[in-house]
């Protein structure tokens, strides 16, 4: 269901969750500290009900938060970027910088595939994306990219952006104290300023001509024989 | 003036052409082998000194992993915005483009507000057109003036996929089982109707977050996007996330005990009931057609 002026979702009726790939973000962070000492934060750009997410992220074993919080307006992949910059080098100034920052590798809803990069670029940082393992070793990270007929491996020094995707682990479930701890970690709220964006939202449509006129070829058993014809017919017997 | 392409083998890069084509000529070319072993940066870096050589009123490549890592590189270091995954351009200024979002299930408008349009187009969705081919751009100057910087990142080594079977993204033909699969061991038949089709198997997420399969077989918004000639879905509900994997097939056979799922409704043949009983009984079927041909 869009919004009446087509330019959202209408979110009234929907409950959120982080997106896959980015709890796999997470939890290979979570990882990372538990094997190494050391902190992690969680950040995230979006409306008041985003912090739900942060906590989610806090409950499994995530340090801190940072919330930029927006009042629910469309900001394009440049505007996220140069926000989540502006807040990684403040928190940096004064708690020192970070050796990982994981982002996932698109956004399950704009698809933009650029925030993670962009925000390398800015810090002056190298960046390898869609990630399916990631490996520390000393100073560098061994990553391990998804590609035709395998993997491709980089190995780049730390500090790094990686981008990850679903698949890179298997999120762990919130426990009941994890989630209790969740409660009073810090959440840092900071509202930014929407630049105009250059990549302006016009309007959001369903697509059409996506249903595909289904043929019934029968019910139960009996229809394995004209399954048996599709397939013939496809030339794939 | 020039519109410049990132090209690559395969389709995506000539729907890619298609799409360039409405900002006129000359076009002209940068490989995205320029740089061997890959080296995301210096691609960018060699697509941004083409560029401005040209003076290109825009930048298109396909939407693959590739396509988009490279041209996000290319925005980020030009300072430009980037329209990722679209389907349609208007080129007159203001640049209109029509993109997919939420995985292809929501299309949407967009201005692009920019003196140098970065486009990727989205693969399996714009027809392909024939037309005048780019001219492929000499870059050897372009390369021998690399920063150091750029070639940071690169590739290093190469892992063979741990999985012997059929590959999901160049399978024809893919078995692929959902939650109505039931467990681990009831995608034994699955794999027996894969077995003799000479197909990969594949599954929705419900499937890798129980645990029955791992990711790698997974088809959908976060798993593989996958092109095969016939998708056989059995036992897959259809969500949105799973469809927006499925753009590139021909043809899909759905197989549910529900005749409402949204997989039924998006399927070009159906088959209504206990995928237990049918998909052995397709199985059976193709060997008897087999055994009856000699």
């Amino acid at each position: 269901m869009l919004t009446e002026d087509a330019r959202a979702i209408d979110t009234r009726h929907l409950g959120f969750t982080m997106s896959p790939h980015e709890e796999c973000g997470v939890e290979e962070a979570v990882r990372i500290i538990e094997a190494n000492k050391g902190d992690s934060v969680v950040l995230t750009l979006g409306p008041v009900e985003a912090v739900e997410q942060l906590r989610d992220a806090m409950a499994l074993g995530v340090d801190r938060a940072i919330h930029l919080e927006t009042d629910g307006q469309e900001w394009d992949g440049e505007a996220t970027a140069d926000a989540i910059t502006d807040a990684i080098r403040a928190d940096e100034a004064a708690n020192g910088p970070f050796d990982l920052i994981f982002f996932g590798n698109e956004s399950a809803d704009s698809g933009g595939f650029q925030v993670g990069i962009r925000v390398a670029y800015a810090l002056g940082r190298p960046c390898v994306t869609g990630l399916k393992k990631v490996t520390v070793e000393g100073t560098n990270v061994r990553c391990e990219q998804e590609v035709e007929g395998g993997r491709d491996v980089y190995v780049v020094p730390l500090p790094a952006v990686l981008t990850v995707k679903e698949g890179l682990n298997l999120p762990r479930y919130p426990s009941v104290p994890g989630k209790m701890r969740a409660r009073s970690k810090p959440v840092a709220v900071s509202a930014p300023m929407r630049p105009a964006p250059r990549l302006e939202l016009v309007s959001l449509a369903v697509p059409g001509g996506q249903g595909r006129r289904a043929e019934s070829l029968g019910t139960g058993a009996t229809a394995a024989p004209a399954v048996v014809e599709v397939l013939r017919k496809a030339g794939v017997l | 003036m020039s519109v410049l392409v990132l090209m690559e083998p395969g389709d995506a890069s000539r729907q890619t052409l298609t799409l360039a084509r409405k900002f006129g000529e000359p076009m002209h070319a940068v490989q995205m082998n320029a740089v061997e072993p890959f080296a995301p940066d210096a691609v960018a870096a060699i697509l941004q000194g083409a560029a401005d050589e040209l003076q290109a009123s825009a930048v298109l490549a396909a939407g693959t992993e590739r396509g988009h890592e490279v041209m996000a590189r290319l925005a980020a270091r030009s300072g430009l915005p980037l329209a990722a995954n679209c389907v349609a351009v208007t080129p007159i200024p203001p640049v209109t483009v029509a993109r997919l979002r939420w995985g292809g299930s929501l299309l949407e408008d967009a201005l692009l507000h920019s003196a140098r349009p970065l486009i990727t187009v989205a693969p399996h969705t714009v027809p392909i057109e024939g037309g005048p081919e780019p001219a492929d751009m000499d870059v050897r100057h372009l390369v021998a003036g690399l920063d150091k910087r750029d070639l940071l990142v690169r590739v290093s080594d190469h892992v063979a996929p741990s999985t012997g079977g059929v590959s999901l993204t160049t399978a024809k033909v893919i078995v692929s089982g959902g939650r109505g699969v039931g467990s681990k061991e009831g995608f034994a038949i699955i794999e027996e109707l894969a077995g003799l089709l000479g197909a990969a198997v594949g599954c929705s997420r419900a499937v890798t977050s129980a645990g029955w399969r791992p990711h790698t077989d997974q088809v959908g918004q976060t798993g593989t996007k996958v092109a095969p000639e016939v998708y056989i879905a059995c036992g897959i509900s259809g969500a949105t996330q799973h469809m927006a994997g499925l753009k590139g097939a021909k043809r899909i056979i759905a197989i549910n005990s529900d005749a409402q799922a949204p997989m039924m409704q998006n399927a070009d043949y159906i088959v209504v009931g206990d995928l237990k009983e049918i998909v052995p009984a397709i199985s059976a079927e193709i060997r008897r057609a087999r055994a009856g041909r000699i």
